[in-house]
């Protein structure tokens, strides 16, 4: 393992829950703490909180909460994601916490930072998106900015939660002293923006959605498609100039020509010579003519398969079924398939890297209400009528 | 009380490749104190000095790229070429000063120029070696090079990203690139606390294609476990409605959603129109998703009559989430990131000032800072060979005379 096990409280919503697995992954002991009760279903949940050992408490409470400041004069790292302005927020005080263990690296995770104007300001998925910026430059011109469907601004928040946490680590094998991590998901999801912003910073330009279409890269102001109809879904494809779009347009035209495509213009253009900051919207519409007709013709997986072999830039756009079935993940070991409740097994995304020719191996599967609760008090040097009373007040569930 | 140096001064990292997936994660630790080393060549500088703006006053000039710039603030910036005489040897020494070398070329290539991990940790047994590519190290597509926004297609995010039955979306720049640099740097660091306790180092091998599975692992667990594959569906929530980005006068937009019926009832007492919670399409969220078209219109009707800012606040005011869809002009003027001092304005050689992510977290005792500029090609090869290598003045001038730098 690259960490030492580490003891890490994870009292996270969704926001957070991704730190604590990539800890856990990394080798710490992760203690995932949810309230009593709490439905540990959702495909969320267990994707994020598996690699994990689950303590049921109850943080509302007196006895709860008494219990937990007992664990975290013990811990290395909590993490948790209290709304600012709450009272729990109020009882993750980081002054408190790090004056009863001055060890204690606290990482708070919330929308927009534990300070500042906003802070108390709620959000979820959407509005984060919105706030980050990942939203204006996503979606048609025409149309309203979108989010990706599936939530990204819970990864993006949690990655940068695990950095810091480590980061805080390091600095503490230093100095002995752990500190406080204040966490932005707004901050956080501007890394996905890559360096748009620049673009206003330095010459003014406001970037926006460009929809499915490059634009940008012809000095008339012609559009390059980058999203093509196949016969089974979309490929992403796009007419690139320089070395590999040589390359590219050149395994292309061969692959149409192998497989009897009708090559329209394609045919006559020298792709050494050819530049695409010179073309006019009708000679890319003559070129991407044909290109369209024939991708309609390929499935997805030969798409892959010929950009593959042939060294062509461009894949398709694979949905969640595609990835699950990639033969490349498959061969590396990705999947994970740990006991499910009631039998059989589910399968989850594997440890995040490979070290030394090893994937980061899971400890643990997803576990069930209440089952380590007992294990875990006893750890933290709860006795035996400790854990007793605090089942008997509720504030605890076991099994 | 004397200040407290940055969390991790001390630490060397060295980065070989460029673009952005491996600069980024040597970007996020020299803004919390690392001693990161940008490696070029004068004949292979980084492409993204010169293939895509933008460039300052729209100039172009290896010096001149904010692209560059934007992904290697806080760094030193050398010129080694290996294949000239004893330029493999001085790459070799560097890489024995370093503790951390992140590279990010096609599977294959940093062992053919001699800088693989094999060969360097015979000298360096503590050096913790980073290899970052699109499809990882190993397995039958090895060897594919790529684009990270193409890879953003294969990993499933584009095809996430529009309107039900419409066409998939690109999202900015290399998505995954970054997915895959934050999820990088936490290996890093945890790779150097197995070394202060074992003095070993160890070869990391990341796969970014793997590392987007994981901003997708929900829906993924739940194809795995029932079979089920979410699709794109523009901005609608399975839970949430409404939950959409509404627009505002200016051509602003807004991202509002309620959660539950009492979310509801106060963003329709917010807009005035409190009997909107009464109306039988809306009364429960069932009826609500049902007549999602008709509610999102009233909705538009009402922020269409005011600013993305004043919509926000008054629906915050309110108890109801929502947000200003901040474009990349906002994000310099937004209240909250003002405070965070998201933005560290710094002086460039060619480049003047620029505005450089300072990123989503801080420390309470060491926080980060960007402490220099992006440098500019070469600039600290005597920094960094003589004084930290401690090369001799004729050592460093046969050097140079060779054409390593």
């Amino acid at each position: 393992m690259l960490l030492e096990p580490l003891r890490v409280l994870d009292c996270t919503g969704q926001l957070g829950w991704l730190a604590g697995r990539l800890l856990a992954d990394l080798g710490a002991d992760v203690i995932k703490i949810e309230p009593p009760g709490a439905d540990l279903s959702a495909p969320d949940w267990r994707a994020n909180n598996v690699n994990k050992r689950l303590l049921a408490l109850d943080l509302e409470g007196e006895a709860g909460r008494s219990a937990f400041l007992r664990l975290a004069k013990e811990a290395d790292i909590l993490l948790e994601t209290a709304q600012p302005g709450t009272e729990l927020a109020a009882f993750f005080d980081p002054e408190k916490l790090r004056a009863a263990n001055p060890r204690l690296i606290h990482v708070s995770v919330t929308p927009f930072g534990r300070t500042g104007p906003r802070a108390e300001w709620k959000a979820s998925d959407i509005e984060l998106m919105a706030a980050g910026g990942a939203m204006s430059l996503a979606g048609e011109p025409d149309g309203p900015p979108l989010r990706v469907t599936a939530p990204q601004s819970n990864p993006w928040a949690a990655s940068q939660a695990a950095v810091g946490a480590l980061v805080a680590l390091t600095a503490r094998a230093a100095t002995g002293r752990g500190q406080h991590v204040d966490v932005s998901a707004q901050g956080a999801v501007i890394a996905s923006i890559a360096h748009a912003p620049a673009s206003w910073d330095l010459i003014g330009v406001n970037p926006l959605r460009a929809g499915a279409f490059m634009t940008g890269r012809s000095v008339h102001g012609a559009v390059y498609r980058v999203f093509w109809p196949c016969k089974d879904g979309h490929v992403n494809f796009i007419i690139y100039g320089g070395v590999a779009g040589r390359r590219t347009n050149e395994g292309l035209v061969a692959w149409m020509k192998d497989a009897g495509a009708e090559l329209g213009m394609l045919a006559d253009i020298d792709w050494a010579t050819f530049d695409p900051t010179q073309a006019t919207q009708d000679e890319v519409d003559a070129m991407e003519s044909p290109i369209a007709a024939f991708f309609l013709t390929v499935p997805k997986a030969e798409f892959l398969r010929q950009a593959f072999e042939r060294e062509m830039l461009g894949y398709p756009v694979n949905n969640v079924a595609d990835i699950a079935n990639d033969p490349q993940l498959e061969a590396r070991g990705f999947w994970a398939d740990l006991p499910a409740p009631g039998g059989g097994s589910e399968r989850h995304c594997g440890g995040f890297a490979v070290v030394d020719g090893e994937r980061l191996k899971l400890s643990w599967p997803v576990p069930a209400p209440g089952q380590h609760s007992r294990e875990v008090l006893a750890e933290f040097g709860f006795g035996a009528e400790e854990i007793a009373a605090l089942i008997e007040s509720r504030a605890v569930v076991a099994r | 009380m004397t200040a407290l140096p940055l969390a991790l001064k001390g630490l060397k990292v060295i980065e070989v490749g460029g673009y952005a997936a491996g600069p980024w994660i040597g970007k996020v630790l020299a803004n919390f104190g690392a001693t990161v080393v940008h490696i070029e060549s004068r004949d292979r500088p980084d492409g993204f000095r010169l293939q895509y703006p933008p460039y300052r006053d729209g100039v172009k000039g290896i010096n001149r790229s904010g692209c560059f710039s934007y992904f290697n603030d806080s760094k030193y910036a050398v010129t080694l070429d290996v294949k000239k005489p004893g330029g493999l040897e001085l790459a070799h020494r560097l890489a024995n000063w370093a503790d951390v070398l992140v590279e990010n070329m096609r599977v294959g290539v940093i062992d053919r120029i001699g800088l693989g991990y094999e060969a360097l940790k015979k000298t360096n047994p503590g050096l913790i070696f980073m290899s970052t590519c699109n499809m990882g190290q190993t397995g039958p597509r090895a060897a594919t090079g790529g684009f990270g926004s193409q890879l953003s297609a294969l990993a499933g995010f584009c095809g996430l990203t529009g309107d039900a039955g419409g066409s998939p979306q690109l999202l900015y720049g290399p998505y995954i690139d970054f997915v895959a640099a934050l999820m990088g740097a936490p290996l890093i660091l945890a790779a150097l606390d197995k070394r202060r306790r074992t003095g070993e180092g160890c070869y990391i091998d990341v796969s970014q294609y793997e590392c987007g599975a994981f901003y997708l692992s929900g829906p993924l667990f739940d194809y795995h476990a029932n079979g089920k594959v979410v699709e794109r569906d523009s901005n609608a929530d399975p839970v949430a409605c409404p939950h959409n980005a509404y627009p505002c006068k200016d051509e602003e937009w807004v991202a509002a959603s309620c959660w539950n019926d009492g979310e509801f009832t106060r963003l329709a007492e917010a807009a005035g129109h409190p009997e909107w919670a009464e109306d039988a399409r809306f009364a429960t969220a069932e009826a609500r998703r049902e007549n999602a078209g008709a509610l999102d219109d009233l909705v538009a009707a009402w922020t269409g009559e005011r600013s993305a800012e004043a919509a926000a606040a008054a629906l915050q005011a309110m108890g109801v989430r929502a947000y200003p869809v901040n474009t990349c002009a906002d994000l310099f003027t937004d209240p909250q990131l003002t405070h965070r001092k998201a933005w560290r304005v710094r002086k460039h050689p060619e480049i003047d000032y620029q505005a450089h992510y300072f990123p989503g977290f801080d420390l309470s005792d060491q926080p980060g800072d960007v402490t220099a500029p992006a440098p500019v090609l070469g600039q600290d090869n005597e920094i960094v060979f003589r004084e930290f290598l401690g090369l001799g003045r004729e050592e460093y001038e046969e050097l140079e005379r060779n054409g390593v730098f």
